[in-house]
């Protein structure tokens, strides 16, 4: 017994010596999703934070990064387990990558109880927006509802009075819809919910003809969306009734595995790839030189994601644990940006415009998510009210 | 309504008759050879990225459908010889993890040739439409019609095969008793190549064809993989008959018994609830048809063995 405490005594002390070096270094932990059907999303947010990191020379401010990539799988219990070995073995200064919300809230609590930073690149769930609101959560990308309320509110400017809407019968699905009925308080036609992970879209298409709306929006992320829309299109429904999404279901992967039948489709992102700034024509050529594929929203957020931590380890001189001044630069610092400009609000989610954009057929004949225009200004996320930060 | 209702009965048709194309060769293998193969699916997938990636290659979609056919059946007779032989003799668990293994090893080996974004087929230019049946009531698309137009060859081409050759014969000797039919003479390995074969190109034709509709990305095959049990275990294992009957009632409940429950609730609940309620209860009520199944007739509903 005694030689227990003894160890435990003196591993509590090996451990305590390391967090009092004078850091050199920066340890970043991407945790986020590699294999499984939702691969394609992690690697876009991984390639793009690679890519920051190569540009801003392999340091965050003059720390050396070194980073650890970790496939959580999409299964909230691996990543419960790499979580906790960020913390507790890896001891990893900042974490970032997960995709999805779910598993967001599952890792969230070992991050937070850690006094880990956590820089969102996708994930961004109301519970963390709102009342659980945590001084070491920051997010780069959206709050969930946010792509929702500006085509909610897109679609009610254009006019249209009867829209249905879609979305799978989960969680994310109601909340997506909620979103959206924010801004648009118009008629609902029929408000559909399919199964998750439901591949056969043709019932749905059939009451949605059936009640003749004049617009139809969708929340289906992943292949759900993609085989609605290559469904939707064939059953020529696109042009008689035009169809709305958020922006990760008019984006790169998408265009590239539906083509010309996606020509048509309305989508609303926080970010174009077109967009006229020296900083994201940088990251769109050398996105496809390096990886030879054109950049997703899901890429321009991992590399926003090193950006902010780089343009905050500078602001503090590399001086990162000092937690509280540490997490005034995370929320303070103006760090450059592909989509222009943004800032936080106190729940730290960003506060930034939302754009609509087009899927059109260029004079080439290749398929491009365009910018159309500007839809919302400084929008901030609902649920900033109830955040106590 | 009515018309409405015509239109989900077309698509549950069109469901059934792909998922038919799956538990076909799943029922075949699971019958003849009593082996468990979990990687059908990854099957059906690999049959997908190989036409999306010689559509693209060809520019054109029937023939890049006949290559990944050939190709993916090629796969197929290399898998039986150099694992699915030996799996014949080992334990159902034994097997249930192998191939379990396998479909892990697809997954990575499609992300490590492919990448990790799904891949597009384009449906024939001239199919991508929407055919008025009856005027501005009923419209089916085009490309729908094809499929359903081709399960329904490839049914009566399978039934032709199991029913009136002597192939056939042997294979539904080999579903009814292996043993029996080894002893009277039937060559049993060989027989065993050719129906794992053919069950390869039923994926691959599956997977290239419902390409165009849906996403072409991995783990396509575990969604698909689920529904096709469900097929064989109501239809009866190693039944072709069970697995089409049990392919065009799952199809159908799936589309026409979601549309009447969602259509139903909403005389008693508002819009949204019927909505959610009516899905939730159409995924429900495949599993409690199999589960009624299992429990009156736990041979399925057409058993091949007598």
């Amino acid at each position: 017994m005694h030689k227990k405490h003894l160890l435990a005594a003196s591993l509590a002390a090996i451990l305590a010596a390391g967090t009092v070096q004078a850091a050199d270094s920066i340890k970043v932990g991407m945790m986020t999703t590699l294999s499984g059907p939702a691969a394609g999303l992690g690697v876009d947010i991984r390639d793009g934070f690679n890519l920051a990191v190569k540009h801003l020379g392999g340091n965050f401010g003059d720390l050396t990064t070194e980073i650890i990539i970790s496939d959580d799988a999409q299964n909230p219990e691996t990543a419960r387990q790499i979580a906790e070995r960020f913390t507790l073995r890896d001891r990893v200064d900042v974490a970032t990558g997960v995709v999805f919300s779910n598993i967001m809230l599952a890792v969230g609590p070992s991050f937070f109880e850690s006094e880990t930073f956590y820089i969102s690149a996708n994930a961004g769930p109301s519970e963390y927006a709102g009342a659980e609101c945590n001084p070491y959560f920051f997010n780069v990308a959206w709050q969930n509802d946010n792509m929702h309320e500006a085509m909610g509110k897109h679609v009610a400017s254009e006019g249209f009075k009867k829209v249905a809407l879609l979305a799978p019968n989960y969680p994310a699905g109601i909340d997506a819809l909620n979103g959206f009925k924010r801004f648009y308080q118009g008629d609902v036609a029929v408000e559909l919910y399919s199964r998750l992970g439901q591949l056969d879209y043709a019932t749905e298409i059939a009451q949605i003809r059936q009640t003749r709306p004049d617009a139809l929006y969708i929340f289906l992320p992943g292949g759900m969306g993609i085989n609605f829309i290559k469904q939707y299109a064939s059953s020529g429904m696109m042009n008689r009734t035009p169809l709305f999404a958020p922006g990760f279901s008019g984006d790169e992967d998408f265009v590239n595995a539906i083509g010309a039948d996606m020509v048509g489709l309305f989508n609303t992102s926080h970010w174009y790839r077109e967009m006229d700034n020296d900083l994201n024509q940088r990251f769109v050529t050398d996105f496809q030189g390096d990886y030879g594929r054109l950049p997703t929203l899901y890429a321009s957020q991992g590399y926003d994601a090193a950006m902010l931590i780089d343009a905050a380890v500078r602001a503090v001189d590399g001086n990162i644990e000092d937690k509280d001044a540490f997490r005034e630069a995370l929320r303070s610092v103006d760090a450059p940006t592909v989509r222009g400009s943004y800032t936080f609000g106190n729940n730290h989610y960003p506060i930034q415009n939302y754009y609509l954009r087009e899927v059109v057929r260029e004079d080439d004949g290749t398929v491009r998510n365009r910018f159309v225009t500007e839809v919302m200004t400084d929008h901030q996320d609902a649920y900033a009210k109830d955040c106590n930060m | 309504m009515g018309y409405l209702i015509i239109e989900q009965m077309l698509n549950g048709l069109q469901y059934g008759l792909m998922l038919f194309l799956l538990a076909a060769g799943l029922t075949l293998v699971f019958g003849i050879m009593d082996l468990i193969n979990l990687a059908h699916g990854s099957l059906y997938m690999i049959g997908a990225f190989l036409a999306a990636t010689f559509f693209q290659m060809l520019g054109s979609f029937f023939p890049a459908l006949l290559l990944a056919i050939v190709a993916t059946a090629f796969i197929g007779f290399i898998l039986e010889r150099l694992l699915y032989r030996k799996l014949q003799t080992m334990s159902h668990l034994s097997q249930v993890l192998a191939t379990f293994a396998l479909i892990l090893i697809a997954n990575e080996s499609i992300k490590i040739i492919f990448g990790a974004q799904p891949l597009m087929i384009s449906m024939p230019s001239g199919l991508s439409r929407a055919i008025e049946i009856v005027p501005d009531e009923l419209y089916y698309p085009a490309y729908r019609l094809l499929i359903i137009g081709v399960g329904f060859a490839v049914a009566i081409g399978l039934y032709l095969l199991v029913n009136k050759t002597r192939t056939g014969m042997w294979m539904r000797a080999g579903a009814s008793n292996r043993e029996m039919a080894a002893v009277m003479g039937v060559r049993i390995k060989p027989l065993f190549t050719l129906v794992f074969v053919l069950g390869a190109a039923l994926c691959a034709l599956a997977g290239a064809l419902l390409g165009p509709l849906l996403a072409v990305t991995i783990g396509m095959g575990e969604s698909i993989l689920i529904p096709a049990f469900q097929v064989i275990v109501i239809g009866g294992i190693g039944s072709m008959r069970g697995a089409l009957i049990g392919s065009l009632l799952v199809g159908m409940i799936d589309t026409v018994g979601k549309l009447l429950l969602v259509l139903g609730l909403g005389f008693i609940t508002d819009p949204t609830n019927a909505g959610t309620l009516g899905s939730t209860l159409a995924s429900l009520s495949i599993s409690v048809l199999m589960v009624a199944v299992l429990y009156f007739r736990p041979q399925g509903l057409f058993p091949a063995r007598g």
